[in-house]
């Protein structure tokens, strides 16, 4: 719970309408929300957001939404259903977000076990799913949809246009003009302000309750940390079933006061990123990664010039510019570079990623490559590194400004309290924790151990410097059958950092020697094949081209060439890999929603191939069932090469 | 779903259409009603998109007679059925390709344009708003059609299922009452004609729009027509509602050959 002290300051704005409120009143015209609408940036001041999310709550109440009722949110970052998410929290409802692009049985799940009665979702599509599985759902009263396109035919009677709903609750807000007031001063900061379904890499996903108390403690704490105003503007194109969004769309643009933008389509964050240029920008490291790929594939296009230039001027900024950005000191000489390099490379660098205002950039949800975190430092943009779970609001440690380093998620954030427990696992207690998980007191009291601390599953240490570092998945992390320590995830990491590699799946526990599976990156081997006028047609062909293997063969040198100098790490060289002939996808199970590699699952599908991995064959056939977007299925089928890569010998610890 | 279908809105009276002495079209009547899919089917060389050219003014047929909204039609030219809100899109692909997708949408407005030469290259008078006004269309077709990531994207860049969205684009921007759609899903895979197949039928619902289709994908025809006409070698060999036109015995022959 956050301290009294914290309350004070607060002036008895404890919950998310409480401060939504509060915003109207005291900054009626300040731009609260942004939506692209027919090309044209469409703006929603906090006095006007404030009125619809009235009318949105007289709406539901009129429909029959109660205090503690679930109300799913499904779709794209759209402002009404984020409004919809403080309508409910008027209430005392929960808003429950779930995952957009899931089909309707993987909704089923969450749908049945929150009890939803109203759900908001974004159009036709997401309404065609929930009448798919309507007959599973019996509790399901009412469902809510924002864009009315291609509705006209559908005239069931629990089918509401938001705009009716509005409608509806203006006229009630008139007829019981103290209603809603009465509702947000019942609201109590212990009451739970949302509830987030745990992606489920293991077992069937959990409802994690967070409070408006722990939401806004974790807001609070990232605020302070950033020093974070009112006239900043972030976009918000992530899911918003996704913790990380909740905290940075919903509870620190309430807290904060600062401008969400909602991009126009899923396909068009790129350009919308450029048009908004945000001052607080999120994404998880693939993001970022992706950018410098199409980067870095525009620069081979480009002419001599830009060419040399644009290289010259990296390596200045590799030299020096991270230091510059920490405040650090630096050589005159240097400087004076790198100021040039900033007027004619970085800067426009950085507009046409769409950074040129950003104050401060967080990834998180996976490790960042060394390099990668070096490029974006170097050329100016203050990108850092946080640590938490959906438990823990995503909360639970930041990387203070002047103190980045690239390896580290840094220091405990304010109010955090961690300890490593005896296995390695990292342990953390503070304001920010979950209050349960719904309908699940076994599982809630397995998570959080006698002393109140939170069980993160993650394996890690602190530094000397007070930051902690995270190795891989507790759970993950084993042991190769001579007793070396084996974490999977770390060698999966170093292997993704090379803009080729997309997804790699590493294996080893219990076993002499790592193996490994790759899933090739289709933009940059592709652009890196046709550079090389080598002939492919799809993924399966280009990842079967012998060119591509002896590619990788190299970057799995490279990370062997760097494991051996690590002391914990040197025995999980990879010995030997192949390249799947179909990307790893969601819809096939092979990975969660937040496209984290689902192990265990991947190790039963492919048992052939890890077979085949250790028994030394040199080719390998294989079939697999593909789920295409619509349902449909098909096979694809591939000889997959087995490539031996060069190992180095460990050099004998010095006596 | 049940949708109004109106009067006959365009009547063709004993067709004939020849190229020397090729026989393009001979003897054919049909018409089509306001807000039906009528979907015109045959084998190659059948005089498909000839019949398209005749109701949009490109051929003048030397026989026959042509009714549009009861009047009789006499010499007509492309440009006069853009005036009479007739909009068609192309076999072969027919866009600007060094052009934006947005520029070449806004060429289908240009018969809504009121404004002259020199007021748009002086960018003054009624110029200034009128290129407001019809943006906001181009923009509603945009949204309608689902490409705005690639709004300012040259159209030679793009894939092809694209470009065929984009000439539908251009189409609908002219806001037509009618619209003649020469296989708009010929080279595209399953995705995109399911997509197309979905836009066909939205522009259909939603404006009430007449349509008039040529597609080889018999799927298609069948699954999204209101009535289909049927011919071969230039003549009309059927005619009717989608089941009975697949039970013709005419039709099934010069599709599979006599025999079966």
């Amino acid at each position: 719970m956050p301290t009294q002290a914290n309350y004070a300051a607060l002036d008895g704005l404890h919950t998310f309408p409480r401060l939504l409120f509060n915003h109207a009143r005291t900054r009626p015209n300040a731009p609260a929300m942004r939506e692209k609408y027919l090309g044209i940036w469409q703006t929603w001041s906090w006095s006007e957001v404030a009125e619809r999310v009235r009318a949105l709550a007289c709406g539901l109440s009129e429909l029959g939404f109660k205090r503690g009722d679930n109300l799913a949110i499904i779709g794209d970052n759209r402002p009404h259903l984020y409004m919809m998410m403080a309508a409910a929290q008027c209430l005392g409802g929960v808003p429950v977000p779930l995952y957009q692009d899931a089909v309707a049985a993987e909704m089923l799940f969450v749908l049945q076990d929150a009890e939803i009665r109203f759900a908001i979702v974004e159009d036709q599509e997401q309404v065609d799913k929930l009448l798919e599985v309507r007959d599973q759902l019996p509790a399901l009263a009412h469902i809510v949809y924002d864009d009315p396109r291609g509705m006209r035919h559908y005239n069931q009677p629990f089918l509401h246009d938001i705009h009716e709903l509005m409608e509806m609750g203006r006229i009630h807000d008139r007829n019981h003009p103290g209603f809603i007031n009465d509702e947000v001063e019942k609201g109590h900061y212990d009451d739970t302000s949302v509830m987030l379904y745990t992606s489920g890499t293991t077992g069937k996903p959990k409802g994690v309750c967070q409070t408006h108390a722990a939401f806004i403690a974790a807001a609070q704490g990232g605020v302070q940390v950033d020093r974070m105003g009112a006239n900043g503007d972030i976009l918000s194109y992530l899911p918003m079933a996704w913790v990380g969004d909740h905290l940075f769309s919903y509870a620190q643009a309430l807290v904060a006061g600062f401008t969400i933008n909602c991009p126009e389509s899923g396909d068009t964050v790129m350009s919308d990123l450029r048009e908004i240029g945000p001052t607080y920008y999120f994404a998880p490291p693939r993001v970022f990664e992706s950018l410098l790929t199409s980067v870095m594939i525009r620069m081979e296009d480009a002419g001599k010039l830009k060419y040399k230039l644009f290289h010259h001027f990296m390596d200045v900024a590799k030299r020096c510019g991270a230091d510059i950005l920490d405040g650090k000191s630096v050589s005159l000489g240097d400087r004076f570079q790198y100021w040039l390099g900033n007027l004619i490379v970085y800067g426009p660098l950085r507009n046409v990623l769409g950074m040129s205002r950003i104050r401060v950039a967080y990834t998180a949800g996976a490790a960042i490559g060394p390099d990668l975190f070096k490029f974006y430092r170097s050329i100016g943009i203050n990108l850092k590194q946080f640590y938490g779970q959906t438990e823990t609001c995503a909360y639970v440690c930041m990387q203070p400004n002047g103190e980045i380093k690239f390896d580290s998620v840094g220091r405990p954030a304010p109010g955090v309290d961690i300890k490593i427990a005896d296995n390695g696992e990292v342990l953390v207690k503070g304001p920010m924790l979950l209050k349960e998980y719904y309908k699940r007191p076994d599982a809630t009291a397995e998570s959080i151990n006698g002393d109140g601390y939170f069980l993160t599953g993650d394996a890690g240490f602190l530094d000397e410097d007070g930051h902690l570092k995270i190795i891989d998945r507790a759970k993950d992390v084993g042991k190769l059958s001579n007793g070396a320590m084996f974490a999977p995830n770390y060698i999966e990491n170093k292997l993704k950092f090379f803009q080729y590699v997309k997804e790699a799946v590493c294996f080893g526990a219990n076993r002499e020697q790592v193996c490994t599976f790759i899933n090739i990156d289709m933009g940059a081997v592709g652009n890196w094949a046709e550079r090389r006028g080598i002939a492919y047609a799809g993924y399966t062909d280009l990842a079967c081209k012998p060119e591509v293997l002896e590619l990788l063969r190299e970057c799995i040198e490279q990370v062997n060439a760097d494991l051996v100098h690590d002391t914990m790490m040197a025995d999980s060289q990879v010995h030997r890999f192949l390249v799947l002939h179909k990307e790893l996808d969601p819809d096939d199970d092979e990975l969660t929603r937040t496209r984290k590699v689902r192990r265990n699952f991947v190790a039963e599908k492919y048992k052939v191939l890890i077979d085949a991995l250790y028994e030394g064959k040199a080719n390998q056939f294989i079939e697999t069932e593909v789920k295409f977007e619509d349902g449909r299925r098909g096979k694809v089928s591939a000889d997959l090469k087995i490539v031996d890569a060069k190992t180095f010998p460990i050099a004998k610890k010095a006596a | 779903m049940s949708k109004k279908i109106g009067d006959v809105i365009l009547d063709l009276q004993n067709i004939s259409l020849r190229f020397g002495g090729v026989k393009a079209l001979t003897d054919i009547s049909f018409d089509v009603r306001e807000h039906e899919i009528r979907s015109i089917i045959g084998p190659n060389g059948a005089g498909k998109s000839s019949m398209l050219n005749v109701i949009n003014g490109v051929y003048h047929p030397q026989d026959g007679k042509i009714f549009w909204h009861g009047q009789e039609r006499r010499k007509m030219e492309p440009h006069m059925a853009a005036q009479q809100n007739i909009a068609r899109t192309f076999q072969n692909i027919a866009l600007f390709k060094g052009m934006s997708v947005l520029d070449n949408i806004m060429t289908g407005r240009i018969t809504k344009m009121k404004s002259n030469f020199i007021e748009h290259a002086l960018w003054f008078g009624r110029a200034k708003n009128e290129e407001l006004e019809h943006r906001r269309k181009v923009e509603e077709v945009i949204d309608f059609l689902e490409i705005q990531h690639i709004r300012k994207t040259p159209v030679g860049r793009l894939p092809y299922g694209l470009q065929k969205r984009v000439e539908l684009g251009r189409a609908l921007a002219a806001e037509p009452s009618m619209l003649l759609l020469d296989e708009p899903m010929a080279g595209m895979n399953v995705e995109e004609k399911q997509d197309m197949c979905r836009f066909i039928l939205d522009v259909n619902d939603q404006f009430g729009t007449t349509i008039v289709l040529i597609e080889h994908d018999m799927g298609v025809v069948m699954d999204i027509s209101d009535r289909v006409v049927v011919l071969d070698y230039g003549k009309k060999i059927g005619d009717g509602l989608p089941d009975d036109v697949k039970n013709n015995e005419d039709v099934i022959r010069a599709y599979l050959g006599a025999g079966h």
